[in-house]
């Protein structure tokens, strides 16, 4: 599955995913469930290797968050493009939590929607077309501005009105000098 | 009026652009039905019985003359020369064609209106009380909020895929024509003790299969607040709202299962973790907002005007219609017109192009260019001096706009119904109209007096029955037409689910029942001010019931 990061195609996924059931590696990155990190968390925290793990979109993130910083990589899932759970997921960690990592949007990930996960804190796609990186590159900039604010720090429509307001009043002040 | 500015154009003429593309990857098979249709309906389009239909959002019900003539050439363009307007305060069209869409998209876009988020499960158009900044018993104008929350809700990247639609309605007085009690958030200006206002927060209203009054989540919200404590309730929905049936996927069901308890605390929590963040609403913010909702230049009037006492002491059609489609205003010598859109016999709602670019030409004249769009279908001149209403009267007569029924029995609600809808039992239109016909006299309509009578063609309730003073919902019966009748049921500040008074009728018995209720009521009424509703209330289902299943 091609996967996009920061809008470029990576060629290797630099996590290998588990099976719950199957042996971990000795080293290198891996992908685990949120089943096997609450069954392991003991071991898996005692590796050196960067970690990840796929959470389930119907996991209260509230009972996660605080062990976020310790992930490398946070997969969030969209069974459906249609079920937005993981939206919440994706800004209740990057903005109530403030994971820094890897946050990657997997499942029925579609064009029309990467611009909302993109604002949501995502920063990585599986998606299962060539022209991903084309893709992307049109979908984030169908809009030049935005009405709402959130992590992704834009400055909503709102507050962008207020400061040319600010801006024309002080030239009006200056004029008036 | 709130004016787009360049970001707001902006943004309308980059989702334009963006349809225009989503369309051309459908026709082109790049994108599936499937994966088309949430696109689609997140710009207002349906697949209806024999055409597409597109829902134009009319934020908050407020249009300009320009606008509203924009729209009847819209009508003649693409669909047939007519609009038709909705209990949500929006207009559809439902003769469209997939291929033209964009281009119909891009007319709307020169007139500073979209068809953004009039479907699919996002947060809806925003919409109010119709006399809003007008209203004499008004605290403060609720459409300063309904922008606020247009911006706010616009392309929402965390609240694009709920478990369901979701909609919002304001109020900004006491007596609530916003109904706010019957959506998915209710919002109520009041003041608190200290003297300042804020909200009353509801959730959890709704009609539908399992129609529910709001409940109160908190009393009182400071303004500045506002956007913060909305984010907390969608989060909480988004997340837990359940997504395995359809039916149950409303926020209605959530509050219902887990109780508005353990409801208010998750959002509280949520409300307490992020009411100090970037959405909190700074005053100047709010302020230059407000300012685009300045009352217009009223004359400084006092008294009542000549023209006016005059034509209603010698025109008794006048004085028939300045009765019952005026209300009172908050500025001395000005009235505010309600146009309906309800001439018996015609479709609830319904205007020709010819209709609208009359009514623009007079708001144009004598209500400063401004016209609203009521939940109950009909328009309104929010700003017409008292002095003009004989004019006023006399030009809507000309168009067949004059019917002064606001308020009695056939100011019918009635949803599109079996004759448009893909999901109706029953038509709703033609029993209306039906309906209406027996009220034509206008002496037994003023005598009865207020009377909501509202149609549904099935169970999702487009036409608000649940909540009508008579509710009827077409059902299907081995293939046959039936209509359930409800009574007591209201939209107001005393909002309440109607009662069932028995087993389903042909629809020529449910008409026939409708005169049986009303003859019943006259009959039973302690005097002709106690309306239909309060002797129902006072009295019961039993004589109603008695009456109608007496004669079947
Ligand atoms: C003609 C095509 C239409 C379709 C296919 C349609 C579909 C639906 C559906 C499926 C529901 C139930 C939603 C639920 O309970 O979760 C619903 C509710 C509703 N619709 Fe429509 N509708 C249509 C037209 C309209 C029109 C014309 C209006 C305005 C007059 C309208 C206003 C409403 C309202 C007010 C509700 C119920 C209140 C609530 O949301 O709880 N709809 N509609
Ligand atoms: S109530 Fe039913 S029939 Fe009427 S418009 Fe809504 S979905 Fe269609």
């Amino acid at each position: 599955m091609p996967l996009l990061k920061d809008g470029r195609l990576v060629g290797e996924d630099a996590f290998q995913p588990v099976a719950d059931d199957a042996a971990l590696p000795e080293s290198g990155a891996v992908l685990v469930t949120y089943a096997r990190w609450q069954a392991e968390k003991e071991q898996l925290s005692g590796r050196n290797d960067p970690l990840g793990i796929v959470l389930p979109n119907t996991l209260d993130v509230l009972d996660f968050g605080a062990e976020a910083e310790r992930f490398d990589l946070i997969v969030l899932t969209f069974p459906k493009f249609s079920d937005g759970r993981a939206y919440s997921q994706a800004r209740l960690l990057r903005e109530r939590f403030g994971y820094r990592g890897e946050l990657r949007a997997t499942g029925h990930v579609l064009q029309d929607q990467l611009w909302a996960m993109q604002r949501s804190g995502f920063d990585a796609f599986e998606i299962p077309r060539d022209d991903a990186a084309e893709a992307f590159a049109k979908a984030i900039s169908t809009f030049s501005h935005v009405y709402q604010p959130t992590g992704d720090g834009r400055v909503s429509a709102l507050k962008q009105r207020l400061a040319i307001q600010n801006k024309d009043g002080r030239r009006k002040q200056e004029a008036a000098e | 009026m709130y004016e787009y500015d360049d970001i707001d154009q902006t943004l309308v003429d980059e989702r334009v652009a963006q349809f225009r593309d989503q369309v051309a990857r459908r026709l082109s098979g790049e994108i599936s039905e499937d994966e088309f249709k949430p696109l689609r309906l997140q710009n207002g389009l349906y697949l209806q019985l024999h055409a597409y239909m597109l829902r134009i959002a009319i934020p908050y019900g407020t249009l300009s003359s320009r606008q509203l003539r924009g729209l009847a050439q819209i009508g003649c363009t693409y669909d047939r020369g007519w609009g038709h307007f909705t209990t949500r305060q929006n207009l559809q069209y439902n003769w469209i064609k997939l291929e033209e869409t964009a281009d119909a998209l891009a007319d709307l876009a020169k007139i500073q209106m979209h068809a953004i988020q009039t479907s699919g499960n996002c947060i809806r158009n925003t919409t109010t009380d119709q006399f809003a900044g007008a209203a004499h018993d008004e605290i403060e104008d609720p459409r300063v909020w309904c922008e606020i929350i247009r911006q706010w809700s616009t392309f929402h990247p965390e609240f694009s895929f709920l478990p369901r639609k979701f909609k919002i309605a304001v109020t900004g007085s006491p007596n609530d024509r916003a109904a706010v009690r019957v959506h998915d958030i209710g919002l109520r200006m009041h003041k608190n003790a200290a003297g300042e206002i804020g909200f009353e927060v509801i959730v959890g209203g709704g009609l539908g299969r399992t129609p529910f009054i709001g409940k109160t989540i908190r009393d009182f919200l400071p303004k500045q607040d506002l956007l913060s404590y909305l984010e907390a309730i969608l989060r909480v929905y988004n997340q837990f709202g359940r997504r395995d049936n359809l039916y149950k996927a409303r926020i209605k069901i959530l509050v219902h299962e887990i109780g508005i308890e353990a409801m208010r605390e998750k959002v509280e929590a949520e409300f307490a973790a992020s009411k100090d963040g970037a959405l909190k609403l700074p005053q100047d913010a709010i302020d230059q907002i407000a300012a685009q909702f300045a009352p217009p230049a009223f004359e400084k009037l006092s008294g009542i005007s000549a023209e006016y006492a005059n034509a209603f002491r010698t025109d008794f059609e006048f004085g028939l219609w300045a009765r019952r489609n005026t209300f009172k205003h908050k500025q001395p010598g000005y009235s505010i017109v309600t146009i309906s859109l309800k001439k018996e016999g015609a479709p609830p709602g319904d205007a020709s192009a010819e209709q609208m670019n009359a009514v623009a030409d007079i708001a144009d004249r004598y209500s400063f260019g401004e016209i609203r769009v009521t939940h109950e279908q009909n328009l309104v001149l929010a700003h017409v001096k008292q002095s003009d209403l004989p004019a006023v009267f006399k030009a809507l007569k000309a168009y067949d706009l004059a019917t002064p029924n606001v308020g009695l029995a056939s100011d019918i609600i009635a949803c599109p119904g079996l004759d448009y809808c893909a999901l109706a039992n029953a038509r709703s239109i033609p029993i209306a109209q039906q309906i209406a016909l027996r009220f034509k006299n206008w002496e037994r309509a003023h005598d009865i007096g207020e009377l909501k009578i509202k149609i549904s063609g099935c169970i999702n309730a487009c036409g608000h029955h649940h909540v009508g003073h008579i509710g009827i919902l077409g059902v299907d019966k081995a293939g046959e037409e039936f209509y359930q009748i409800t009574l007591g049921g209201a939209a107001d500040e005393q909002a309440a689910i109607g009662d069932l008074i028995g087993p389903a009728l042909n629809t020529r018995d449910a008409v026939d029942a409708i005169d049986t209720l009303v003859e019943t009521y006259l009959r039973l009424r302690n005097s002709s001010d106690e309306r239909f509703l309060d002797t129902y209330r006072r009295v019961g289902l039993a004589p109603f019931k008695e009456a109608v299943y007496a004669v079947a």
